[in-house]
């Protein structure tokens, strides 16, 4: 017998698609059947979606699963439930794990792995040099046979130019693009924040904007001469952003991602925090001017995909002093409501761009299925309700991480079920 | 005597000071200053309260200056340094403070080199929590006794033209005296070679200079920051004696500024470096006057924290 679910009455936005309205939405055997104003559910489930809005199933082209090697941060198991608890319905894991991905048998545990456990779907992104040491390339034909669907070193920046000139080369010939973070180290000095006005008064060393921006340059550079895909990591600064602008518009193959935390907070909260290193984050907190031309990105449609960056301790790593911190926050639970409720319903970010650059952007960005729900696409859908109210508890969270600059936010706006390849594998307890 | 008291449990920096508490701290600072002046040097203020002084990072001054504030005042004090003790066995700073706070200490005294140390122990103890030095971010006592020093020989702080020059990025001296002066009513101007002169510093509200002549220039105070040696060589500044030539204070320069200035530094002094010794052992210095200056505050300062009602001597 096959397995349907009929999706009644939501509203159902697909920018993809050109969709935008009242629609049942069938799916059936893991995709999507039928589209229309009225869809018999025959012997398909029903689920009323009336008060919800119908989104493609969220990706998320950067999450740090911190399996294998560091399971007492995250497993692939409490990640990809706290992804689809955050509505997404895939995760791309970054390399940096222990093993580093960096070989086939890697990658093919992660793929396997993530197959056996209930949550949002896993894209292993592969290393592009071995143990993400900068020096030789990983295999990456193998890689993308085991599952990989990019490439990149994360958080260390390929400074070798000729290298990252042959990575160009090589990963053409398997359609990966290749994801850099974007820090030039010599810039940065591994800074705890970003260099301003907040870093001078607190003390702190901090991480020149230039310093990304720079790394930008010659990436775009090594990109435009190989015809290269590249792929720009949680970009933060204004600078960059105008360098991606301007190579966009050259016809450079270039996307880019921002996470939620660069949309809504600046610099100033390590001051107002005293502090925390829930603040603490690679690349750090921005400037206003920053965040301004970050928003402009969004609805101007340079800025590609929303991702989380991801990036769980444990809360032993986090509670000592800001300097020796290690960077990173968790973001799967709280990057849509956050996004939602500070940007979309106070009219900063339209609904279509928001349902774009969380499905359709990071899928094109990344060549992943899903970004749509046209009749074929998979049956991936995150439903969302926009009239939800929560708080912030990290306490609640699926994830084993708890780091967050949002603990006890109130948003309006939340995902209130998760639907992979036709099936709920998330559902809020009220619903 | 102004009447009033803290309103916090600790003194993590200036900057949350009022200009209120500042004048509460350096009045009080001035009537312990009679109790150093006497044959014995002790009153039963803090007697029975236990202070703990955590030094993660060297310190001679400061420490010996905490902790002769502590003896006059009859704490109990408890003396912990980074080197010998548990830390280095790998103990993490939450679990260190902890097992410190099992000890209910009343006040802990904390240095460190990272800033935001004594804020995270503020939000972690019941303890009170007074701030030594915390990296380049701040050293509110050293303000303290700064301004207390500046108050005994100019009579005001309110209008005076500060100039502080020297090492301005890594300095936590620096910040302290520019949340102070700056509350105070005080110009402050920053001088220091470009590369260690943080960008934006200027958005602390105040002037910024790489021309130390004219930096010095109708100056009340100069106040010399101490150039750390291991910083010569490292693309910072390339010579002690380039370094000498332009940043640092001689008598002739020190003519620039007004004629009843004072010169001022916090100690240790690379002599030749960035003061001559002329300057340092002349009149118009009060390096020993901040010194002596330095346990009269801190005494106000642990007295206040500690809920002493606005000192009135003794009874």
């Amino acid at each position: 017998m096959s397995r349907k679910l009929l999706l009644r009455g939501g509203k159902l936005v697909d920018p993809a698609a050109g969709r935008s309205g009242r629609f049942d939405v069938l799916l059936s055997d893991g995709l999507v059947t039928e589209v229309g104003d009225r869809v018999e559910a025959g012997d398909a489930e029903v689920f009323d979606a009336s008060r919800l809005l119908v989104l493609p199933g969220f990706i998320d082209l950067h999450a740090h699963l911190r399996e294998p090697g560091r399971e007492y941060a995250e497993t692939i198991a409490t990640g990809l439930a706290a992804a689809a608890a955050g509505g997404f319905t895939a995760v791309c894991a970054m390399p940096n794990t222990s093993p580093v991905n960096d070989s086939s048998e890697t990658c093919e545990f992660l793929r396997l792995r993530g197959e056996r456990v209930r949550g949002a779907r896993l894209y292993p992104v592969g290393a592009i040099t071995k143990g993400q040491k900068g020096q030789e390339m990983t295999a990456f034909g193998e890689l993308r046979e085991a599952g990989a669907v990019a490439l990149s070193d994360d958080g260390k920046w390929l400074e070798d130019g000729g290298l990252l000139r042959h990575a160009f080369e090589h990963a053409g010939l398997f359609g990966l693009p290749i994801v850099q973070h974007a820090e030039d180290k010599s810039l940065s000095e591994g800074a705890p924040m970003h260099e301003g006005a907040v870093s001078a008064r607190l003390g702190l060393s901090g991480q020149p904007s230039m310093a990304e921006a720079a790394a930008v340059a010659r990436d775009l550079l090594v990109a435009e001469m190989t015809h290269g895909r590249l792929h720009v990591a949680h970009l933060s600064t204004a600078r960059a952003l105008d360098l991606v602008r301007r190579a966009k518009a050259a016809g450079i193959r270039v996307t880019c991602e921002v996470t939620p935390h660069h949309l809504v907070l600046t610099d100033e909260e390590v001051a107002k925090s005293e502090f925390s290193t829930r603040t603490k984050m690679n690349p750090p907190l921005r400037e206003g001017s920053d965040l301004e031309a970050l928003l402009a990105g969004l609805s101007d449609g340079v800025i590609d995909a929303i991702a989380t960056d991801h990036a769980p301790h444990h809360a032993d790593e986090k509670a000592v002093d800001f300097d020796s911190a290690p960077f990173g926050i968790v973001g799967l639970e709280t990057a849509a409501s956050v996004v939602y409720d500070r940007l979309v319903s106070r009219g900063k970010l339209p609904l279509e761009r928001f349902a774009a650059l969380f499905s359709a952007g990071p899928a094109k960005a990344f060549g992943l299925p899903g970004g749509t729900l046209a009749v074929g696409a998979p049956a991936d859908v995150t439903l969302f309700d926009p009239d939800a109210r929560w708080k912030v508890d990290p306490h609640r969270f699926l994830s084993k991480g708890r780091s967050t600059p949002f603990a006890g936010w109130e948003l309006v706006g939340g995902p209130a079920a998760t639907i992979v390849a036709g099936m709920v594998v998330w559902q809020r307890v009220d619903l | 005597m102004t009447v009033g008291n803290l309103r916090t449990k600790d003194l993590v920096g200036i900057e949350p000071l009022t200009p209120d508490e500042i004048t509460l701290l350096l009045d009080t600072a001035e009537s312990m200053r009679a109790i150093g002046q006497r044959a014995i040097k002790k009153v039963p203020a803090l007697r029975g309260r236990m202070v703990v002084n955590l030094f993660f990072e060297a310190s001679t001054r400061t420490r010996f200056s905490f902790e002769t504030a502590e003896k006059w005042l009859s704490a109990d004090s408890l003396n912990f340094t980074a080197k010998g003790s548990s830390v280095e066995k790998g103990e993490s700073l939450l679990d260190t403070a902890k097992n410190l706070q099992a000890m209910s200490p009343d006040l802990i005294v904390i240095r460190h080199g990272s800033p935001g140390v004594p804020h995270f122990l503020a939000r972690h103890l019941k303890a009170g929590v007074v701030n030594a030095g915390d990296g380049a971010h701040e050293h509110p006592t050293q303000a303290l006794l700064d301004a207390l020093t500046i108050r005994q020989r100019l009579g005001r702080l309110e209008g005076l033209c500060v100039t502080i020059a020297g090492d301005i990025a890594y300095s936590r001296v620096v910040r302290s005296n520019i949340w102070l002066l700056t509350k105070m009513g005080a110009k402050v101007t920053v001088c220091g070679p470009p590369t260690l002169l943080p960008g934006r510093i200027e958005e602390m509200g105040v002037a910024v200079t790489t021309d130390f002549d004219a930096a010095l220039d109708g100056a009340d105070v100069v106040m010399m920051l101490r150039m750390q040696l291991e910083r010569q060589g490292k693309s910072i500044f390339p010579s002690v004696r380039e370094y000498f030539r332009h940043y640092g204070l001689d008598a002739k320069r020190l003519s620039r500024a007004k004629p009843e200035a004072i010169v001022m530094h916090p100690g240790p002094m690379n002599r030749g470096v960035e003061i001559a010794s002329d300057v340092a052992d002349s009149g118009r210095s009060v390096i020993l006057d901040q010194v002596a200056n330095g346990v009269a505050v801190r005494m106000a300062v642990l007295y206040l924290l500690l809920g002493g009602h606005p000192w009135e001597g003794e009874s």
